[in-house]
């Protein structure tokens, strides 16, 4: 599925990297530790996160990541978005919680790291 | 873990028009089923979109016209035994969506439509496996030929032991740099055609190093890579204040980041355990807790992997 589809299904408000919306989801992966997401994420997976720091594009840029949605409303430091703009990170943005934003990334088919 | 293998990935970036057949044959609804028993017989095809007027009106196959056969209709027009406004790809759709549309429609083939709905070209299964394959022998080469690139570098400046060096300073306590290290190590490594799973290996150990040091240190410290011909070796060297208990740093979960870095989602306690799982050698120096030195190996190739078991 590509990401437009899910940006347009889920509501997500668009931060960054705005052009790289063309890009096919292979996968889900979802936590809030660095070190797990760099551990399992894979690449062209989309990644749902609370965390709105500049490191979180480093990750995502490192992993080769389709997106980055921070959840619950948290507002991502400008620091992060013209990080994301310059490595062409899409950040999405939602007031849903993490919960409810995979419930819905599984519901459109968009599966975790375990085949 | 399950990795997500080249050709799924191939998948998702290939789009449908590139391995498509471009050159379709046709037939109109007013031809008779025995003309296109002629016309699938003398193209060697299974089946072939209708087109009227140049619009796409359905698709008929060889199971029509075997259905036919029987019941002694070859007079029939095609229009009367064709599936109407057949189910249609889109050129610039990825082949993992006409993967899914064979899965759940069952059809031998599917017409390609362009954004305006015209036929441009039609899709079977074999289409898709002769496309991914060509794909895959290209990138292949183009490897091969990177790759052979690279090992002349070893072979041109001969030594006793040639190695590239990538070296990056990383300051403590520096959040807003983090992971810059890492990067630039990946995108070098990268370009020297090393495979990308082992890029991703060594991208993860450079990445918890250098965290290590922005959370940890004093006076920040540096991460080398070494590019050798069979293997890659990272380190990363800081100043202090030491590892007191290195046993009880690699147990999962075991960390001493203050509760604010553990809020950025740092410090969780699995940094040592990524670095050991990607490493086929790893070694952590921490003399009399003055300062660390973590060594990890990566091995390039099969050879080395073996000669590593044997001294283990």
């Amino acid at each position: 599925m590509k990401l437009e589809t899910v940006v347009r299904e889920l509501a997500l408000e668009v931060r960054s990297a705005a052009g790289n919306l063309g890009r096919e989801v292979t996968g889900g992966y979802a936590a809030d530790l660095l070190s797990c997401v760099m551990a399992r994420a894979q690449p062209g997976n989309i990644w749902v996160t609370l965390q709105g720091h500049p490191n979180i594009v480093a990750v995502a840029s490192l992993l080769n990541l389709a997106a980055i949605v921070v959840t619950e409303g948290v507002a991502p430091d400008p620091a992060t978005l013209s990080k994301a703009e310059e490595e062409g990170i899409p950040i999405l943005t939602t007031p849903l919680t993490t919960y409810t934003v995979v419930g819905r990334l599984f519901g459109l088919g968009i599966r975790g790291p375990e085949r | 873990m399950a990795e997500i293998t080249r050709l799924q990935e191939l998948a998702y970036e290939v789009k449908i028009g590139e391995v498509m057949t471009k050159d379709v044959v046709t037939v109109t609804p007013q031809n008779t089923m025995a003309e296109l028993r002629v016309i699938l017989r003398d193209h060697r095809i299974s089946g072939a979109p209708v087109v009227e007027g140049g619009e796409l009106v359905g698709i008929i196959s060889v199971e029509d016209l075997i259905k036919a056969l029987a019941a002694g209709e070859m007079d029939a027009q095609v229009g009367t035994k064709m599936t109407p406004r057949p189910v249609t790809v889109r050129a610039d759709e990825s082949v993992v969506m006409a993967i899914r549309y064979f899965n759940r429609h069952g059809y031998g083939r599917f017409p390609v439509v362009d954004r305006a709905g015209k036929l441009v070209g039609i899709l079977t299964r074999g289409d898709i496996i002769r496309g991914l394959l060509k794909q895959l022998e290209m990138e292949y080469h183009r490897e091969e030929e990177l790759r052979y690139r690279f090992s002349h570098i070893f072979e041109e400046l001969i030594s006793d032991l040639t190695s590239i060096t990538l070296r990056c300073r990383v300051e403590a306590q520096d959040f807003d740099r983090a992971g810059e290290a890492s990067s630039k190590i990946k995108r070098a490594l990268t370009r020297l055609a090393v495979a990308p799973q082992l890029v991703r290996r060594a991208a993860i150990v450079t990445y918890e190093l250098e965290m290590n040091i922005i959370i940890h240190t004093t006076a920040g410290g540096e991460i080398l890579a070494e590019i050798q011909r069979d293997r890659i070796i990272i380190r990363a060297i800081d100043s202090g204040p030491g590892i007191p208990d290195i046993e009880q740093a690699l147990q999962p979960g075991f960390s001493t980041a203050p509760d604010w870095v553990r809020e950025m989602g740092f410090g969780a306690g699995v940094g040592l355990n990524n670095v050991q799982r990607c490493a086929d050698e790893m070694l952590i120096e921490s003399p009399g807790a003055q300062w660390t030195s973590v060594k990890v190996a990566i091995y390039l190739n099969r050879e080395c992997l073996e000669a590593g078991k044997a001294a283990a």
